[in-house]
């Protein structure tokens, strides 16, 4: 099955020849004809448009273009706007949205060649930690069935999982790429604050999101961010800075690296079998050479609450242009603001609509000296403890998320549990820096867990390494969900 | 009976005529007359997952229009979101600046219709981005994003001002000094330029501030001054009738010339400003704001204060000419044609001015008109070295405005140089003189005045082309020579 290729080797067969992209493209589009009715990862079809881009890569290949990801299928994570396809954010104030352009990131894929599949399912508006608070119902994880991919990436990260892509794009704002990595045992990347232009991505919390990558392997990883990365004039937030050769990076060797283990990240509430799990992958570090430290980032405890005053803040004025006013269904009520009531009262979800009230309170006059203004101190805080920590270390090893997949309606009605799974995932997206997830074992159930890997700003390069090196030690990586 | 003085702040919005939008790259346009919604895209729509970009090109207006109006500029400059919900608002927020503007504490000089200058401070001057445009038909709205997006300079002013005179003074300053760094074309019927005084009143001599109201609907200075005045005159009136001065936003009715309540303010709106995330602080260096200092314009007051230095021209009228760039330039033009600085003042503050008047121009539109200022200066120097009386000097100007063409020629052509000559004149005094013994009785029997009389008459004999002086002079004599 070329589905059960990884995004490289794929790459070497249709260089070679061996295969085509319209085989391949063609297999997995049969793939998620079977498997996903049960897996639900995806929310739009783009059949026709990804055998018409399969068989153009194809042409471009035989006229002797050898552009690294022409004629690669990936799934695209519903929140990036994709021009004339539905974009719904996974909410059903956006049903029947079609965009009037595509955002860069993906664009710059289109460019290459890359063959969209479809979009995937997602958290409305990519609140969420189990894709549970979609519009259009849930995702199942791969794993298992009755349990949750995670989120609010889930979708791309179960259709990763379950080989209905070679790869995928996502979008972290709290750890909304890592935490489903790790709950779907695949590979997931958060890059720095900055890396990639966030033009095109529906913005939730803008000083937080981030475009992410899902793989099989670090080195699809690589391949997927040196195809994303890279200043875009219609981000003012992104950094004009030079796009290193990821995969080129990756030597397999991390001998005398020094690697950070923070002692706050190892509370009680932690599943025994995910702490022990990455207790051993730090021991893996150690036979590789690696040079292991116990270290502090003391303002641990407030990222969650920090969190969640910054990024419903930022939510509340992001999500106020859904008015039905240009787009999206509108709830026509005669006047302007029972229209306007109507509109966001219908369209939006229960989870939304509690972030925009807590954003909207944490702005009020007021209150925001105590709320936003706080946060945004305690922000700071947070960045000077890895601002202090990478001096000392060069990467930081922990747990992704704090349990395994959990199942599906287990949390639902508790918000304050379901927050809490990003507990580990938030610290990065407040200050800015990188943060993967890779696989590193499986619990009693057989359900992945996720080993977190952060690095300072822009140095993406090393945290692959890292991630790259330990998989090339272990297979972890290459068990795969039976379906 | 009290007294009572208006406290008045205004509020300037003046849209910046940069090529493109604020934030995006969709061109700026006379929202007026554009068709709706065809200068848009996604970033100026608010679409999702759009994001703005900052104008370079409107940070240097602002800050010629912070520098002009002495304004300090700070280092950091940082937008803001400011969020409400409206129908012509794209994004639900409006891109501002809140804590952080970008020039601050400056002054404006006004000149008063007294002859004397007062300063108006300046408390800040920041940039955003204006609304779209709504129409009301019948039971629904129409939305015109064509101006979402257009940068926008807000001017607030500190509460300096005390009469509608003032009001008035500072708006017509302030508009000129945009004018002259033809960064607004201050066309306030358009919508270009709004202007919003605040206004309470007081005791004279007290400095209590009392409840304020805003006036909005001002499409001119006129209705600047006027609603002003309308409202130091309601607000005093309820004081002293013993009523309350409610806060609240009113309208100016321009047909019954009124301010009416639009709204009252019962709760101060929230906006929720916070730092707009989507954009990087902005750090203005100084070697910046130096470069955008050596670059203004010359000024309304330093052209003034050159004017009568250079010119020799009165305060008054170095004023007047100054007030609208237009005309200062069309002034010098007519120097740099060889007219003489204090004649070339009185025609253009004169005759100029009452026929562009009569025409309903607009001074500004001094450029376009026929009467070139090398006409004009010809004109002058005809008149200056006799050529022609001032009679036909202004006759000759009507002909000049309403048709154009060289006065030289037209003098020329139309045989209207004037007459010297003392013979020929000396022959027509007599006719006339003989012509009308009654009159020549009564003046040589003590009514002097009967001279300006005969003075016409001449002067029609000549068809008005007599050099006045010398027929003034031959008259006298005439008569006196009738005396016995
Ligand atoms: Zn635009």
């Amino acid at each position: 099955m070329l589905t059960d290729l990884t995004l490289t080797d794929a790459q070497e067969k249709l260089r070679s020849g061996a295969i085509t992209s319209v085989e391949l493209t063609q297999q997995h589009l049969e793939r998620i004809q079977t498997i996903d009715p049960d897996v639900k990862a995806y929310l739009t079809l783009t059949e026709n448009q990804a055998l018409a881009a399969a068989d153009q890569a194809d042409q471009r290949r035989q006229q002797g273009d050898d552009t690294p990801l022409l004629g690669i299928p990936l799934a695209i994570k519903d929140v990036l706007m994709t021009k004339a396809v539905q974009t719904t954010c996974g909410s059903r104030i956006l049903e029947g949205f079609l965009p009037p352009y595509t955002g860069t990131a993906v664009q710059n894929l289109f460019d290459m060649g890359v063959v969209m599949l479809g979009k995937t399912n997602v958290d409305e508006f990519a609140m969420g930690s189990s894709t549970e608070n979609s519009g259009y119902g849930v995702t199942h994880n791969p794993w298992d069935l009755d349990r949750v991919p995670g989120g609010s990436s889930g979708g791309s990260a179960a259709a990763v999982a379950a080989h209905m892509a070679l790869g995928a794009l996502g979008t972290d704002t709290g750890g909304s790429v890592r935490q489903p990595g790790s709950f779907c045992g695949v590979c997931a990347l958060k890059p720095s604050y900055g890396r990639v232009s966030r033009y095109g991505l529906i913005a939730f919390a803008s000083s937080l999101d981030q475009i992410g990558v899902f793989g099989r392997t670090v080195e699809d990883m690589a391949v997927l961010l040196g195809a994303i990365a890279g200043h875009d004039p219609r981000d003012s937030t992104s950094m004009d800075l030079p796009v290193p050769d990821y995969r080129a990076g990756l030597t397999g060797d991390v001998h005398g690296l020094r690697v950070g283990v923070p002692k706050e990240y190892f509370i009680e509430g932690i599943q025994p079998e995910v702490e022990q799990t990455i207790r051993a992958a730090i021991d893996q570090f150690v036979t590789l050479g690696a040079d292991i430290r116990e270290i502090t980032l003391p303002h641990t405890d407030y990222a969650l609450p920090t969190y969640y005053l910054i990024a419903p803040a930022e939510a509340s004025a992001n999500l106020a242009r859904f008015d039905g006013v240009r787009y999206g269904p509108r709830q026509s009520q005669g006047a302007m603001w029972p229209t306007y009531k109507a509109t966001r009262g219908q369209g939006f979800g229960a989870e939304v609509k509690r972030r925009i009230m807590l954003g909207t309170y944490a702005l009020s006059a007021g209150y925001y000296d105590a709320y936003y203004l706080k946060a945004q101190k305690v922000r700071t805080l947070i960045r000077q403890d890895f601002d202090r920590a990478f001096e000392a270390v060069d990467i930081i090893l922990s747990p992704t998320a704090p349990t395994t997949a959990f199942r599906i309606g287990e949390k639902v009605d508790d918000p304050l549990q379901m927050y809490l799974s990003d507990v580990f995932t938030l610290p990065a997206n407040l200050a800015g820096i990188v943060g993967a997830s890779i696989p590193c074992g499986f619990d009693r159930a057989g359900l992945p867990i996720g080993l977190q890997i952060m690095g300072p700003a822009f140095d993406e390069p090393t945290v692959l390494r890292a991630a790259h090196a330990y998989q090339h030690a272990t297979d972890w990586h290459t068990r795969r969900p039976t379906l | 009976m009290t007294t009572y003085e208006g406290v008045i702040g205004l509020e300037v919005h003046a849209e910046l005529e940069t090529e493109s939008k604020m934030f995006c790259s969709c061109a700026v346009v006379d929202s007026t007359s554009a068709t709706p919604n065809t200068h848009v895209c996604p970033v100026c729509l608010g679409m999702p997952g759009v994001l703005p970009v900052i104008n370079r090109q409107a940070i240097e207006f602002g800050l010629m229009v912070g520098l002009a109006l002495n304004c300090e500029i700070p280092e950091f400059s940082q937008f803001a979101r400011k969020s409400y919900f409206y129908p012509d608002l794209p994004k639900g927020y409006q891109i501002s600046q809140y804590e952080f503007p970008l020039a601050i504490n400056g002054w404006l000089e006004i000149d008063l219709p007294d002859g004397s200058t007062k300063r108006v401070h300046i408390r800040r001057a920041h940039l955003e981005e204006d609304a779209g445009k709504l129409t009301h038909e019948g039971d629904h709205s129409l939305v015109d994003l064509n101006r979402a997006g257009v940068p926008l300079l807000e001017i607030v002013s500190e509460a300096d001002i005390h009469t509608a005179d003032e009001a008035e003074a500072y708006a017509r300053k302030l508009r000129a000094i945009l004018r002259y760094l033809g960064v607004n074309s201050g066309d306030m019927s358009k919508g270009v330029l709004r202007m919003e005084p605040n206004i309470s009143v007081r005791p004279v001599g007290s400095d209590e501030l009392r409840t304020r109201t805003e006036i909005k609907n001002l499409n001119s200075i006129r209705s600047v001054t006027r609603g002003s005045a309308y409202e130091i005159e309601r607000q005093s009136a309820v004081y002293e009738s013993g009523g309350t001065v409610q806060q609240a936003t009113m309208g100016w009715d321009e047909a019954r010339q009124l301010t009416v309540v639009q709204r009252y303010k019962e709760t101060a709106e929230d906006y929720r400003y916070f730092p707009e995330p989507d954009l990087p602080v902005l750090n203005v260096s100084r070697e910046w704001v130096e470069e955008m200092r050596a670059n203004l314009p010359e000024l309304p007051d330093a052209k003034r204060d050159r004017f009568i230095s250079e010119y020799g021209l009165s305060r008054y009228d170095a004023s007047v000419l100054v007030a609208e760039r237009a005309v200062a330039e069309y002034y010098e033009a007519a120097l740099n044609a060889g007219g003489d600085p204090k004649q070339v003042a009185n025609y253009i503050t004169g005759d100029v001015f009452r026929q562009m008047n009569t025409e309903g121009r607009d001074r500004d539109d001094i450029g376009v008109i026929k009467l070139t200022p090398t006409a004009l200066a010809a004109l002058v120097t005809l008149v200056q070295n006799g050529t022609i009386n001032h009679n036909i000097a202004k006759k000759l100007l009507e002909a000049l405005y309403a048709e154009g063409g060289d006065p030289v020629q037209l003098v020329e052509r139309q045989g209207l140089a004037q007459v010297s000559d003392t013979d020929v004149l000396s022959q027509a005094v007599a006719a006339v003189l003989d012509e009308h013994p009654d009159e020549v009785t009564r003046y040589l029997g003590g009514e002097e005045k009967l001279i300006k009389f005969l003075m016409g008459m001449v002067m029609r004999a000549m068809r008005g082309k007599a050099d006045a002086q010398i027929v003034q002079g031959l008259l006298v004599e005439q008569l006196d020579a009738r005396r016995t």
